[in-house]
Formats: C-alpha cells, structure tokens, sequence
C-alpha cells in the first residue's frame, strides 16, 4: 500500500460496451483488457489476506493468551477473536467506504456504504499498472483493521469488562483506524500526499496500536495488585507458539502490502526474515548485556518487536538496512519494557505500547534512513535523506496525537456505559470464570 | 506401623521407587508439592520484571509399612535420594493406628 492511488471501479456497463469498441480496433479492446486482474496476483493477495488472519487467531491470541495468568487466558483470547470478528463486521459496513471511499478529504471517505458501489468486476489498483480485484483489497484491508484492534487489548487484559472492550473497538475503529488508514494509505490522504513511507503499516498499524494501548491502558486503569503482586506469563510455550504463527503471517501483512506478486514483494519477503532474525538475536543479546540469562520471552519479544520494525520498512530497505533497522527496534524495545515501563509505572499489561508503539516510531524514522540509496535501499535519492526523516517524523506525530486523542474519548464513553471494569472481585478469580463462565484449563 | 513422608527433589523419584520396590515396599503415593526450607528459591526474569519464587517445586512421598522395616525404608529413601547438595530434603516418620484394604476387609500389616 506503499503509494495507493485511487480505486478505479469498472462496472458492468463499461465491460459490456467492449465489444462494440472491439469492432473499431484492437487497441481499444486492450485498453478494456488491461483492466482484468491477473489472476497471479489476486491469487497470492488472497493467499496473503488468509495468512494476517492466521496471525491474529490463533497467533495474536496465542501470544497475548501464553503472557496471561491461567485464570484470564480464555478472556484474553476471546476478546481477540471476539474484537476481530466486530472489525469485519464494521469494514464492510462503513470502514472500507471511510478509509478508501470513492470520494473523500484528507482525513476520511464516504461513499460505499455496505460495499454498495462493489461488485466482481470492480478492481484496486496496484502500483503499476496492474489491478487486482476489489472483494481481495477489501478483504486485505478488513484483516489489518482487525488485527490493529486486536492488537491494543494487549494493555487491557486481565481487568476490562468484555462489554467495555466491544464498545471501545467499535468507537475507536471508527474515530482512530479508519481516519488514520485513509491518512496514510488512501490517495488524496493526508500523509500520503506528503510523501510519508509506510510499506505495510508502521504507521496504521503499530505506532496507532501501541500509542492507542498506552492511552486505554492509562484511563482503564492498572489491575489490582500490579505491581506489587507477581504476575508472570502462564505458559510461555504457548506464546512462543503464537510468536511463530505471528512470524509465518507477517510474510502475508508485509509481502502481501505490495498487492503484487513481484520482485518488490520479494524483498519485503526477506527484510521481513532477517529484520526478524536480527531482532530476536540482539533482544537476547540485550538482556546478556544487562547481566541477564538470554530468555525464551526475549527471543519472541525480539521477533515481535523486529516485526514491527520492519512493516514499514519492508518493501522500502536493502536486506542489510532491515537487519540493522531490526537490531536498533529491539535494543529500544528493551529498554522501554525492562526500565521505562516500570519507572513511568502505566500497567501496558502485554507490552502494547513498548513493543509496538516504540518498535513502530524506530521502524517508522528508521525507514526514512534505510530507504536512501547509499544504504542499499530501493529509494532513488530524490528526496533528500534529511526530509524524507522529517516527512516520517511528521507522520509519526500526527498518528501518535490523532491516536492519542481518539482513543482518550473512545475508551471514555465504554467506561461511562459500561462502567469499564469488572469488580475486584471477579479480577481475584479471574475473567474467564466471571465475564464467561468457563475455565480455560480443566484437569 | 508407621507413615513415612519423605520430601525429595523431583528428579530422584525414579530412583527413591525402584530402591523402596527393592526394599520390600508394597506401594507409596507421591505428590507435586512447592515448599522452602533452607534452599531459598530462584530468581525469574520475564522482560524485566523480576520474580523471586520462594517456593522450589519438590515431590512428597507417602507411604506406610510394617514397624519391622520402617528403619529400613528411612535409609533406603536417604540412600536413593541423596545428592550431597543443599535441598535434598528431609524424612519424618509417624505412627499409625489402623489400616484396612476397601476391596478384602484386611486390616493393618495385612492390608499393607
């Protein structure tokens, strides 16, 4: 999604007026032809649209679930499946028209209510001058909006009631992600006309999460006992199952973000490998640094934070650019979770905001740098490396403030409605008994 | 007859089990228990954020026999379990007044 223009929509009477064109030349009967989608393409964008909704259940909800406390891990993963599956429901109904409408401003869209104006002839540009189909682009983008969602309960685990968690999402998707991706990612948006780089959604995706994450975190509250009681991971397996299907779906949100199946797509394939690779390496290296063992949870919160690192970067780098730009992430990253986190004493119960909000802003100026030329990426060193680092600092601020704001007033209404919490209580014993009445182990 | 209870690191079970089966012991129960007793716990590390667990994962062994081979078994579980390193574990022997065995009515030694 790297430079979207705009959505061309050719209908039914259009294709039917072919063949009379047909009659006055062959060329004109290719023009019409070029506007079929190649089925390579559509083929690997719905390959990859299938591969961000394996990290989200059961990647998402295996990670965030393992980093939970036995009693809360149902909740934690309900809640993912359960706010994914509002974010689909949302998107066709009004998201996909506010973010990539056919008319619009520099911040939102309009006009495709139900996906009114689509049908199986319509198609979404690429950045050549190839289409794919738009029922694809429009199931692509339905799963990045539901992961974004998914991805900020990680600072709400453990204490929010499922009620207030549903409305938030829905709020939120409404007045924070759907804005945000047509700022970033729609042509004639606001960031997007000012030349901000963002492959696959540094930006959209986790400086928007984590920021949102720290401010829900804040005004929800910590959970009872934090910090003073041990909460450590439940099963660290499961979560280092989940990194790994985060990992293996990451190829679809990066790769995938080319909507093409070409030599573009292939080198945010393999950033998307080594940026990783580097990130959870020098994670562990971090915590040897700092007198610690090298960690089964550092070498997945290194993956994840290298991940991240990398989206925005990833069809925007050289190989080697990634891996320093993975390196720098997870240092950042570490210091944000092991030292600030707990001096600034917000409960970010899973990490939200310092894995992908600070991996976000590092990957997101960072890409302004990996881009140039001289360090081996595909930029050709038209905009200076200067001002393209500020036109990132720009669009970083504007998510982290839009996001901030949006998500001060959506996580506000859900706890006025909802009363946001559940009671100590039921916090004691645990949400998946008092918000869902089941256990998630049974011996 | 006496109740034996010895608490042991769990990797000695093996072990403690086949020694007693040698020693003559018809059967034991053993359960996961958490404790401390000089051995102090250990530190965990989860990004950070660090737990010192004060409680070190232990098995108890339970397991009753006859007065004449109580001596016997206390020995054999010292023997078997033993490591020459802090937190071994310690043993207690305690009476018992009544057995019986549910399926045949058989009381005390006999139940055994």
């Amino acid at each position: 999604m790297r430079l979207l223009t705009k959505i061309s929509v050719f209908t039914v009477a259009a294709l039917a007026a072919a063949p009379a064109w047909a009659q006055n030349g062959v060329e004109a009967a290719e023009e019409v032809a070029a506007a079929v989608p190649n089925p390579g393409n559509n083929a690997w964008m719905m390959t990859a649209t299938i591969l961000v909704l394996l990290m989200i259940l059961p990647g998402l909800a295996l990670f965030y679930g393992g980093l939970t406390r036995t009693k809360n891990m149902l909740s934690t993963m309900t809640q993912i499946g359960a706010v994914s599956a509002l974010a689909m429901i949302i998107w066709v109904v009004y998201g996909y028209s506010t973010a990539f409408g056919p008319e619009g401003n520099a911040f939102f869209s309009w006009g495709n209510l139900f996906l009114a104006q689509t049908t199986t002839d319509s198609t979404a540009a690429t950045f050549s001058d190839e289409v794919i189909s738009e029922y694809v682009f429009i199931s692509f983008q339905m799963t990045f909006a539901a992961i974004t969602a998914a991805l900020v309960l990680g600072a709400l685990v453990e204490r929010v009631k499922f009620a207030a968690v549903m409305l938030f999402t829905a709020i939120w998707l409404t007045i924070v992600y759907f804005p945000i991706a047509h700022m970033v990612w729609a042509g004639g948006g606001y960031l997007f006309e000012m030349g901000a780089l963002d492959f696959a959604g540094g930006t959209v995706v986790h400086i928007n999460a984590g920021v949102s994450a720290l401010v829900a975190a804040m005004i929800f509250g910590k959970r009872t006992g934090y910090p003073k009681e041990p909460m450590p991971p439940h099963s660290l397996t499961m979560t280092m199952i989940g990194t790994g299907l985060l990992w293996v779906g990451w190829f679809g949100f990066n790769a995938g973000s080319e909507l093409e199946a070409d030599g573009t797509a292939g080198l945010a394939m393999i950033n998307t490998f080594v940026a990783t690779a580097s990130a959870g390496l020098f994670w562990m290296l971090t915590e040897a640094v700092n007198g610690k063992k090298a960690s089964a949870l550092g070498l997945c919160s290194g993956i994840i934070a290298g991940l991240v690192a990398v989206t925005p970067a990833a069809g925007n780098s050289g190989p080697f650019g990634a891996i320093c730009l993975g390196a720098v992430a997870s240092i950042v990253c570490y210091y944000a979770v092991a030292f600030l986190k707990p001096k600034l004493g917000y409960d970010d119960s899973l990490d939200a905001f310092g894995i992908h909000g600070i991996g976000g802003m590092i990957g997101a100026i960072g890409t302004g740098i990996v881009y140039q030329p001289m360090f081996g990426g595909p930029g050709d060193g038209s905009v200076a490396m200067g001002a393209q680092v500020w036109i990132q600092i720009v669009a970083v601020v504007v998510a982290i403030v839009w996001a901030a704001v949006g998500t001060a007033i959506a996580a506000t209404i859900a706890k006025l409605v909802t009363g946001g919490r559940v009671s100590e209580d039921a916090e004691r014993e645990g949400l998946d008994l008092a918000e869902h009445g089941e256990r998630a182990y049974n011996y | 007859m006496k109740l034996i209870i010895a608490i042991i690191k769990p990797f000695k079970l093996d072990e403690v089990r086949e020694a007693l089966s040698e020693a003559g012991v018809q059967g034991m129960t053993a359960i996961e228990v958490k404790g401390f007793g000089r051995q102090k716990g250990q530190t965990e590390v989860y990004r950070g954020a660090e737990y010192a667990t004060n409680m070190v994962p232990k098995i108890r062994i339970e397991t009753v026999v006859s007065d004449d081979l109580a001596p016997r078994v206390v020995e054999t579980i010292a023997a078997a379990a033993n490591t020459d390193s802090i937190g071994d574990g310690k043993i207690f022997t305690l009476d018992v007044g009544a057995a019986l065995r549910i399926r045949t009515g058989e009381t005390d030694d006999t139940a055994l």
